[in-house]
């Protein structure tokens, strides 16, 4: 008889959690999206190890994670932030796939640039979704909760062919670049705000999260006083709080809010976001409307 | 008519001056296929925000044509959700209200509300049908921790607060209702659009 074959973490690091490509279509309930927030990093660590895009990866944060194979080999790939890999305390690849027997541990070590690695497993971590995903999401608390040591991750048994080379990924940012595609609500700020932007230098704040990237800088002066009544927030939306910094709204963000969006970052921009350090120099490129 | 605002590359925030009536009208029309590819639809206090959208300038240009009608609106499922009327706030409220903490209860629980929106937490929502000389201010300190159930109300607003958490409305009492389940379908109690009755027990 064979056991299915699991994960059990050694060492969580500062912050692990499970994560897909989120939820879709239950905004309306108050649920926000959730789901890796370098998507394109943890779409590549799925290919190699030869899964589908969605399928269930950890996402680390800064310090890396540890995690010991149990029931059976596991077929690993990690990806993202660069780190140095290791099987049972011996150098191994980055960016391919590394075969883990079962009772070998895996260390993906601390970050030495960016800020988020991705260990994908073949056949996906298999806890059980909820509302038709598997990610923690960190703001509505739904999902499985971030990793503790002694967690036992069941590892699914779907896959197809690993990918044999990496696609090459974007390297985490020495300065953060937003492209910013005005409105809704750019019209609550003073004249010419919105097009001075790139004037303005920001650095990312050390409390952005996996809800939003907040950043130090210039505040941002409002021409309309009061208060703007709650309204629908996308990925990738600005928003300006009273304390005139800008936050950008990353995957767990509120899927309604109070505060005037000045504008909305493109997508392809918010994979170097999730990368991007706290001090990291942020300069915001304005888009025509 | 319907005020268009794009918000970035496949967001359209939407303003009428019904919001209810503008939110069933896109379910309606997303399901006979004429948006075409909508990822969310998520109506608010004024606006219904429409995002993944697939052709973002032929939606726009559709909807701006609209005229919406609170006729269009039509009548969601009703949930009565027992209530145990001893909240921390239930007096302060009478207060505000000018009335007995018996009439505040009598008051409360003779309207018919309508869940305009959900947000702050999965499955919380914002239900409308207060009369203006209802609404009272939010606490000036909010609780750090609200417990699961309780009924209360804010602004122009009532809700119930489906699981413990940090929260400034003014507490009326409690529901053993289970707001929010997300291994139940669907998983929240109140959706948009749904109609809630408050039924006083002992």
């Amino acid at each position: 008889m064979s056991t299915a074959a699991a994960l059990v973490v050694v060492r969580p690091g500062p912050l692990t959690t499970v994560q897909d490509l989120g939820r879709v279509g239950v905004a309306h309930l108050g649920v926000p999206r959730a789901g890796a927030l370098d998507p394109p990093a943890h779409r590549a660590a799925n290919r190699l190890v030869g899964n589908a895009a969605g399928a269930a990866t950890l996402e680390t944060t800064l310090g890396g994670i540890t995690v010991r194979a149990e029931g059976g080999p596991v077929l690993a790939a990690v990806t993202g932030a660069p780190c140095a890999v290791r099987l049972d305390g011996r150098p191994a690849a980055w960016g391919r796939a590394v075969l883990v027997p079962a009772g070998s541990a895996l260390e993906v070590g601390p970050a030495e640039a960016g800020v988020r690695a991705y260990l994908a497993v073949r056949g996906g971590i298999a806890v059980p979704p909820v509302l038709g995903s598997r990610s923690a999401d960190l703001l509505a608390g739904l999902g499985p909760a971030p990793l503790r040591a002694g967690d036992r991750l069941p590892v699914g048994a779907e896959h197809g062919a690993p990918a044999a080379e990496l696609a090459p990924l974007a390297a985490p940012p020495a300065e953060l670049v937003l492209r910013l595609r005005p409105g809704p609500r750019a019209d609550w700020f003073a004249p010419d705000t919105f097009a001075l932007l790139p004037r303005h230098r920001y650095r990312v704040a050390a409390a952005s999260n996996r809800i939003a990237l907040r950043t130090e800088g210039p505040a941002l002066t409002r021409a309309v006083p009061g208060e703007l009544e709650s309204e629908g927030m996308v990925l990738g939306a600005v928003q300006v709080p009273p304390d005139g910094r800008p936050v950008l709204f990353l995957a767990d963000h509120p899927t309604t809010g109070g505060y005037p969006v000045i504008g909305v970052v493109p997508a392809a921009d918010l994979p170097a976001a999730a990368q991007a350090r706290p001090g990291t120099p942020v300069r915001f490129s304005p888009l025509r409307a | 008519m319907v005020t268009v605002r794009r918000v970035g590359e496949a967001g359209l925030l939407l303003e009428a001056a019904d919001p209810a009536a503008l939110y069933r009208r896109l379910l309606a029309e997303r399901a006979t296929g004429a948006l075409g590819e909508v990822a969310e639809i998520v109506p608010a206090a004024r606006t219904v925000l429409l995002d993944g959208v697939a052709d973002p300038g032929r939606v726009a240009r559709l909807v701006a044509a609209w005229t919406v009608t609170a006729a269009a609106l039509a009548d969601g499922p009703l949930v009565e959700l027992p209530v145990v009327y001893d909240g921390a706030d239930l007096a302060e409220v009478a207060g505000h209200w000018g009335v007995s903490v018996a009439r505040a209860v009598e008051l409360h629980s003779g309207i018919e509300y309508r869940v305009a929106f959900c947000g702050f937490l999965p499955g919380f929502g914002y239900l409308t049908g207060l009369p203006e000389q209802l609404h009272v201010p939010r606490r000036a300190t909010p609780r750090p921790a609200v417990p699961a159930g309780s009924v209360a109300v804010a602004g122009p607003y009532t809700g119930v607060y489906p699981r413990s958490s940090p929260g400034g409305w003014q507490l009326l009492g409690r529901t053993p209702a289970v707001l929010w389940d997300a291994d139940r379908d669907p998983a929240a109690l109140l959706a948009p659009g749904t109609r809630v009755r408050f039924v006083e027990v002992a």
